[in-house]
């Protein structure tokens, strides 16, 4: 069961992408990978509005993961709290994850020549942080939520 | 062991406050004040590693070999370079008289060692960027309150609706501020948001008024008229304060919601649903006279009937409307010692003419595009050396071409800048500061609610041969032999003295980065006094602009609808991006790597244009190429695009020829300027669109 998830609150994003630039520097990103993205649909006027939506999307950490079981050398894993992360010691950078995956989220970090993925900032987690994007939100429009069974 | 270093953030000139950590000399995280902004940041602030790593800015002093704007350059040690600055200032000093030095910056608090500098030469000639900014709101304030337009801050959080002329607030983006209106909105209170075309801020509005590109004093008029007939404004307030009423109600009549709809091109009934709501929240109802509005021939007096709407709401020290920001003595504390206040006040009138041929305008900084005229003609005296303190002309004023004419007069052009600029990079000498995190700066007070003094304090060591500007100015004025004004050897020092009267010391900002000089926001129970007018009363009618010959009340003209085939060139800015000097940045380059040209959807049928066509935009001489980006949410005359593209420095690689730029367009504006605002006028431009011939058609390779 996953334990975490992102939420991003629609109406107060003001689609800066403050959010993706928050998380490649603190996974010491170069241009090119980009693991969380704010998108918005194109404008639509609602009572005399020009309107739009922004969503949020970073990586599904799918129950069943396609990209963990793919991995030939496990380095993609899935933790007990749901988070699906890359063991970059492990990572041999062939991409099957990227191809495995429905949405082509993990990508090659150019640098390392090694997969990354969104794994919600896990070292940050286990600090008792929040995931990066959600600490610095420009407007405190991302929330990190911990979900509870009832 | 990470350390924590409290500083200021410099991506852009917000100056949000930031907490760095730091480890082994390396920046490890950078996130907004948590005391301050909730640890929030935006995109900028964060790609400052990214500057910090980036090897794309000068990296030593460097002196002009070839022609100017050559780009041969050869770089010299910090000692050649001064020497050779200060040499040269001497000669013309020698020459000219000391006013024959200039220097130029773009504003900021960080001012009063370059004030001290420049003035301590004997020279009264310190300017700054405003006259491209926000000098018509400045003067329209000053016109009304006495008071600049830093004079009274909004209290958005607590107001019950903002209404913006085109200031897109959200993009501009500083944190607290769009934190605030975000709050606002979230408590149910209302946005209205008056521009020519759809933007972020405008997408969160509750009302849109898109208005005929120009027209923005029209319906501010016509808001007036419907506020007086439906008496929906604060009689009390008006009769205690202010002056001019009677002359408000005779000027207004003809400008009524009926014909203010009409000429701005919106639905009437609209108008009035708006006044009736406005009618129900006053005095929490902020009108905000604008930011950046050196835009059309009659933007002050839009500024100006923005604030007189502010008067008729009553919203003055009210909460949820404008408030005095407090001082340190407001909290019983002595305010930080200035060096400039050292200097004796250089004699010699002003070159730019204002204070002299200019009386209704703020001496302050004045107006740069005047020197140019000086630069140009020696009239009223010559102007030979131009400093460019973090500041590029050719990037924030019109023409550059015509900039650089006038400047072949000029023997000595110096820029002090982290980045090359369009300006550095035409110049003879470049010294080059640090970059925000690499350097400290002043201790400066933030006047507001709740007063504070703060500082920038260095994260990391330059990594490459550069230094602050507060040493570089220390060192010139070592070198030119006016040491006196400069009491210190280190930063540490200069704070020191800073402090002095404060009764503070400087380590006290180790704790939270600021020092607090009130725990709970002060309000004034009484304003009585509080307005720098001649008369002490908020005028409607402006004794200053009066005797300066100027209406203080200017009848409408309506602007000049563009000819066939010609649209007006309009330009703003993108969250991502801070004007010229963040384009090279490689993660925000990323993000935002080249601009596009808003053209609306159904001239643009006509035109053949669809999106993504490369199309030309033309002006006189001049003539750019960019991506089109088809929308129904512009006005038909006019065409948009992000401010501060179509760099041509070819050491910035990721800037240079990337996207278009709309100042080199704007042939012919340089000197014009609102007579009685003092600012450039520089949406008055207008440009001829056509699908570039450059559109792929056949493709011949295999």
């Amino acid at each position: 069961m996953n334990k975490y998830m992102i939420y991003l609150n629609s109406r107060r994003c003001i689609g800066c992408h403050g959010c993706e630039v928050h998380c490649k520097t603190n996974k010491n990103l170069p241009v090119g990978p980009l693991l969380c993205e704010i998108t918005h649909e194109p404008l639509k006027a609602v009572k005399g509005v020009p309107k739009t939506e922004f969503h949020f999307r970073s990586c599904y950490h799918c129950e069943e993961p396609f990209c963990v079981d793919i991995c030939p050398t496990k380095a993609m894993i899935k933790r007990e709290d749901g988070i699906v992360y890359v063991d970059s010691e492990k990572c041999i950078g062939c991409m099957s994850c990227a191809g495995a995956c429905p949405w082509g989220i993990p990508q090659l970090n150019p640098e390392t020549g090694k997969a990354v993925k969104c794994d919600y900032c896990m070292d940050r987690i286990d600090a008792g942080l929040k995931p990066a994007c959600v600490t610095k939100c420009t407007t405190h429009a991302l929330k990190f939520v911990t979900m509870q069974e009832i | 062991m990470r350390k924590t270093v409290w500083s200021m953030c410099g991506m852009c000139s917000v100056r949000c406050p930031i907490r760095v950590e730091v480890e082994d000399g390396e920046i490890k995280w950078i996130e907004g004040n948590p005391h301050l902004i909730g640890r929030a940041l935006c995109a900028k602030g964060s790609a400052g590693i990214a500057l910090h790593t980036d090897s794309e800015r000068p990296q030593q002093p460097l002196i002009r070999k070839g022609g100017r704007g050559a780009g041969n350059w050869e770089p010299v040690s910090w000692y050649a370079a001064l020497d050779y600055v200060a040499d040269k200032l001497k000669k013309i000093m020698d020459k000219y008289g000391p006013e024959a030095v200039m220097l130029s910056c773009r504003g900021g608090p960080f001012l009063d060692i370059a004030k001290a500098f420049i003035h301590g030469l004997g020279s009264p000639n310190f300017t700054n960027h405003d006259s491209g900014c926000g000098r018509n709101v400045h003067h329209a304030s000053k016109s009304i309150y006495g008071l600049g337009r830093k004079g009274l801050i909004y209290d958005i959080k607590n107001s019950k609706h903002l209404i913006l002329f085109g200031r897109n607030i959200l993009a501009s983006l500083r944190i607290a501020e769009a934190n605030q209106v975000m709050d606002m909105l979230e408590a149910g209170g209302s946005m209205t948001y008056v521009d020519v075309r759809q933007s972020l801020t405008g997408i969160k509005a509750t009302r849109f008024f898109q208005v005929r590109p120009g027209t923005d004093y029209a319906l501010a008029l016509g808001m007036i008229n419907e506020v007086l007939k439906k008496e929906a404004y604060d009689k009390e307030f008006l009769e205690k304060y202010a002056t001019g009423f009677e002359a408000l109600e005779e000027f207004i009549q003809p400008y009524t919601a009926e014909w203010a709809a009409k000429e701005c091109g919106i639905k009437v009934n609209k108008l009035k649903a708006f006044v009736e709501e406005i009618d129900s929240q006053r005095p929490k109802v902020i009108f905000h006279p604008g930011w950046m509005l050196s835009r059309y021939k009659d933007s002050f007096y839009a500024s100006r009937a923005l604030q007189i709407l502010n008067v008729l709401m009553g919203n003055i020290e009210q909460k949820g409307g404008q408030l005095f920001p407090k001082t340190p003595g407001d909290c019983g504390v002595k305010g930080l010692q200035s060096l400039d206040a050292l200097v004796p006040k250089p004699k010699k009138e002003r070159a730019d003419g204002v204070g002299t041929k200019y009386k209704h305008f703020d001496k302050g900084p004045g107006l740069f595009h005047l020197f140019y005229d000086a630069i140009a003609t020696g009239t009223p005296y010559p102007i030979k050396a131009l400093i460019c303190y973090r500041h590029d002309p050719f990037n924030c004023f019109p023409d550059p071409a015509a900039q650089k004419e006038a400047l072949e007069n000029a023997e000595l052009l110096v820029s002090i800048d982290t980045h090359y600029s369009e300006f550095g990079w035409f110049s003879d000498v470049i010294l080059p500061e640090s970059m925000y995190l690499e350097r400290e700066t002043l201790i400066v007070t933030q006047k507001g609610p709740k007063p504070r003094f703060t500082l920038r304090q260095r994260c990391v060591e330059p990594r490459f041969d550069t230094k602050p500007s507060w040493e570089i100015f220390k060192q010139l004025a070592d070198r030119l032999g006016i040491s006196q004004y400069f009491p210190f050897n280190t930063i540490e020092e200069l704070w020191q003295w800073q402090l002095e009267p404060t009764g503070h010391s400087y380590e006290e900002f180790d704790e939270k980065g600021y020092i607090e000089l009130t725990d709970k926001p002060i309000m004034y129970d009484d304003i009585e006094g509080k307005f720098k007018t001649p008369s002490g009363k908020i005028e409607i009618i402006s004794s200053v602009l009066e005797e300066a010959g100027l209406p203080s009340l200017k009848p409408y003209e309506s602007p000049l609808k563009p000819p066939k085939g010609r649209f007006r060139l309009i330009f703003g800015r993108s969250p991502v991006h801070a004007h010229g000097h963040t384009i090279n940045n490689p993660l925000l380059h990323e993000l935002f790597p080249e601009n596009t040209l808003w053209i609306n959807k159904r001239v643009a049928t006509k035109l053949g244009i669809k999106e993504g066509d490369w199309v030309d935009v033309i002006a006189d001489s001049q003539k750019g190429i960019i991506r089109a980006h088809v929308t129904e949410f512009i006005h038909p005359e006019a065409v948009y695009t992000v401010h501060g593209f179509g760099r041509q420095i070819p050491l910035q690689s990721r800037a240079y020829h990337a996207g278009m730029s709309d100042q080199k367009l704007q042939e012919g504006l340089l000197q014009k300027m609102d007579p009685a605002g003092g600012g450039l006028c520089l949406c008055e431009k207008f440009v001829t669109i056509r699908r570039s011939h450059r559109n792929p058609r056949r493709r011949v390779e295999l």
